[in-house]
């Protein structure tokens, strides 16, 4: 009975101040999220937006008629460049994604075993390149000049596969699992490959899925890779890097827009056309989210 | 003598039959390690090799073998002491990291904190999907937004400042202004992702101390000033000593996007590797672009030994090698 009372009076203490601090906190929390989102909002709304409104009085955070207009416009002027644009992020995506889980998880799963005898010094290699690197223009000529692959979507694609970060990633999830299992395995007669193509492969799904979705946002989003090595391969141009060129407003607006359309590309019209370049990304990522928190969680651990 | 040179002779050959044994033991694992040797070495330390242009006339049709001109590169970029190019790149390029620095922790950790002491679990959830939201967008998409927001005929901002009764402001030509956007939407960028980060290191404190405090009749308050900050303390020392290491290092993609090649902002905007950037794609004299490059990465590699020497000396634990 004297313990309920002193548990109750200490609730009844706790509760003014803790629902100042909940008020607060609640109230900051929501100003950061509202303030995180806002800018999307206003994308959102622009693009709904009329034309003829933006122009007379701007942009508002709601559309005061709300029209497709823009969408429309955007795919009866540039329809094909779009689909043709979404076709060549969602191939380099894909076969990026692919080939950079397959080369990233053979790897990290060298680096974490034991009877690999060299795998501190191969764990040096690729750590140091993290430290001093050759920069953007020595990449450039390797990749254009001494690969050839200018005019190529590999130019995209072979940069982006790895990464010291995922295969360091990688190569801490697998040495989570335990090592008698790759024994018992060994002693069964699989050989190194099967082991990790049969043992380790399903077994590290979680990781498999936090890289995959590291490596797809990267390749969704490049727009750098095009400006450097597809300039002039309109056919080639994924998503982004043509947003980028209709955007391309302060040097060489006009060049640039008349590339694509005839006349310059409208304000709505761009806003459209970001709306598509992150639709799907918007949709997908509140799924994806919980798989990016567990690998930060990951990577951090240090091995 | 004879006797030595022998011995020594048998152990290389014993150590070339071991290399071999170890070949044939693991054959399987060399093969898988191609595509890691082949992938590091093309993208990674063969530009390495390329570095080496920061000392020619870079000439297109000549690559490795173009005329070489000793330091002429570097004493383009330091003429002049306080108004040469390379002071200016790397003044902006640091204070513009520190400020990234600073408040992007300052906010991440605040709503970290915050966010563990609530215990609507659907509010802390939403909330933080919210705030991962600009994470997962392009800088490309981030520029249109900028734009939408600050160009000076329908920017939303502009809209907003004629309505107030104010002129319209031309953020587009007035430089004072962009540092202020460029650290606002770095802190905006990355505030889902690295208020993750200090939450988990966060709920890796022992809770048992919490219900002690709790026992003990602490406020929430009181839990976050005498627990949770000063356990978060090392995690925001390692954090931000490493932050510090990579200082020379740019947000090329914020940068390029927000502001582009616009030269009337190019005084307070232009970092190394947006200079290394036009240099490759507008100007085209590589030779600068490489030694900017390599003055970059040179002092990189400087301030993270060094920093990692600081952490060694701090926290064994905590330093990268």
């Amino acid at each position: 009975m004297a313990r309920y009372s002193t548990k109750r009076s200490n609730t009844i203490r706790m509760d003014a101040g803790t629902r100042v601090f909940d008020i607060s906190a609640i109230l900051i929390v929501s100003l950061a999220a509202i303030f995180c989102v806002l800018p999307f909002l206003l994308m959102l709304s622009g693009s709904f937006s009329s034309e003829s409104e933006v122009i007379l009085k701007g942009y508002s955070l709601w559309p005061q008629v709300f029209t497709l207009d823009a969408y429309r416009i955007v795919f009866s002027t540039l329809g094909g460049t779009i689909v043709n644009a979404y076709l060549v992020t969602i191939y380099v995506t894909v076969t990026g994604t692919m080939l950079g889980l397959l080369t990233t998880s053979m790897s990290g799963y060298i680096l974490s075993r034991p009877d690999f005898k060299h795998r501190d010094k191969v764990a040096f290699f690729v750590y140091f390149t993290t430290l001093f690197s050759g920069g953007m223009i020595p990449t450039y000529l390797v990749v254009a000049n001494v690969l050839q692959l200018n005019h190529s979507l590999w130019a995209i694609i072979l940069p982006g596969l790895m990464t010291p970060f995922n295969v360091f990633l990688f190569r801490n999830f697998i040495k989570g699992i335990p090592n008698s299992l790759v024994e018992s395995a060994r002693i069964d007669g699989a050989g190194d490959f099967r082991i990790y193509w049969q043992l380790i492969v399903p077994l590290s799904k979680p990781a498999m899925a936090t890289i995959g979705l590291f490596l797809s946002l990267g390749y969704w989003n490049n727009w750098f890779g095009y400006s450097l090595y597809l300039i002039s391969d309109k056919d080639k141009w994924g998503l982004q890097y043509l947003l980028y060129r209709m955007l391309s407003r302060v040097t060489d607006a006009v060049r640039d827009s008349q590339v694509i359309v005839e006349q310059l590309p409208s304000e709505t019209m761009k806003l459209a056309t970001a709306m598509l370049a992150t639709g799907p990304v918007l949709l997908f990522y509140p799924f994806a989210q919980r798989y990016f928190v567990s690998g930060l969680v990951m990577g951090s651990v240090k091995g | 003598m004879a006797d030595s040179t022998v011995a020594a002779s048998e152990k290389a050959l014993h150590r070339k039959n071991r290399l071999v044994a170890d070949l044939q033991a693991h054959k399987t694992y060399y093969i898988m390690l191609v595509p890691l040797l082949l992938f590091f070495v093309l993208f990674s330390y063969l530009p390495m090799v390329g570095l080496y242009n920061a000392f020619t006339d870079y000439d297109f049709s000549k690559g490795l073998f173009s005329p070489f001109i000793g330091l002429k590169n570097f004493e383009f970029l330091f003429r002049g002491g306080m108004d040469s190019i390379i002071w200016k790149l790397t003044r902006n390029t640091i204070l513009y990291n520190v400020a990234f620095i600073v408040l992007s922790n300052v906010c991440q950790i605040a709503l970290a904190v915050l966010l563990r002491e609530l215990t609507y679990r659907k509010f802390v959830r939403v909330s933080q999907t919210m705030m991962f939201m600009p994470y997962f967008v392009s800088m490309v998409v981030v520029g249109s937004i900028a734009y939408n927001l600050f160009n000076f005929n329908y920017g939303v901002m502009n809209n907003v400042i004629t309505t107030l009764g104010f002129e319209r402001f031309d953020f587009y030509k007035t430089p004072e202004v962009w540092p202020f956007i460029i650290v606002i939407v770095e802190v905006w960028k990355g505030l889902g992702y690295g208020t993750v980060i200090y939450l988990a290191a966060i709920m890796g404190i022992d809770e048992s101390i919490y219900e002690a405090a709790y026992v003990d009749g602490a406020s929430k308050w009181n839990r976050i000033r005498y627990i949770t900050l000063p356990l978060l303390k090392p995690t925001l020392i390692i954090l931000v000593l490493f932050a510090v290491g990579g200082i020379m290092r740019g947000q090329f993609d914020l940068f390029w996007n927000l502001v582009g090649n616009n030269g009337l902002l190019l005084n307070v905007t232009d970092i190394i590797d947006t200079y290394v950037y036009r240099s490759l794609t507008v100007n085209f004299s590589m030779g600068l672009g490489t030694a900017a490059g390599l003055y970059q990465s040179f002092f990189g590699l400087i301030l993270i030994l060094t920093v990692n020497g600081i952490v060694r000396k701090v926290d064994k634990d905590n330093a990268l090698f």
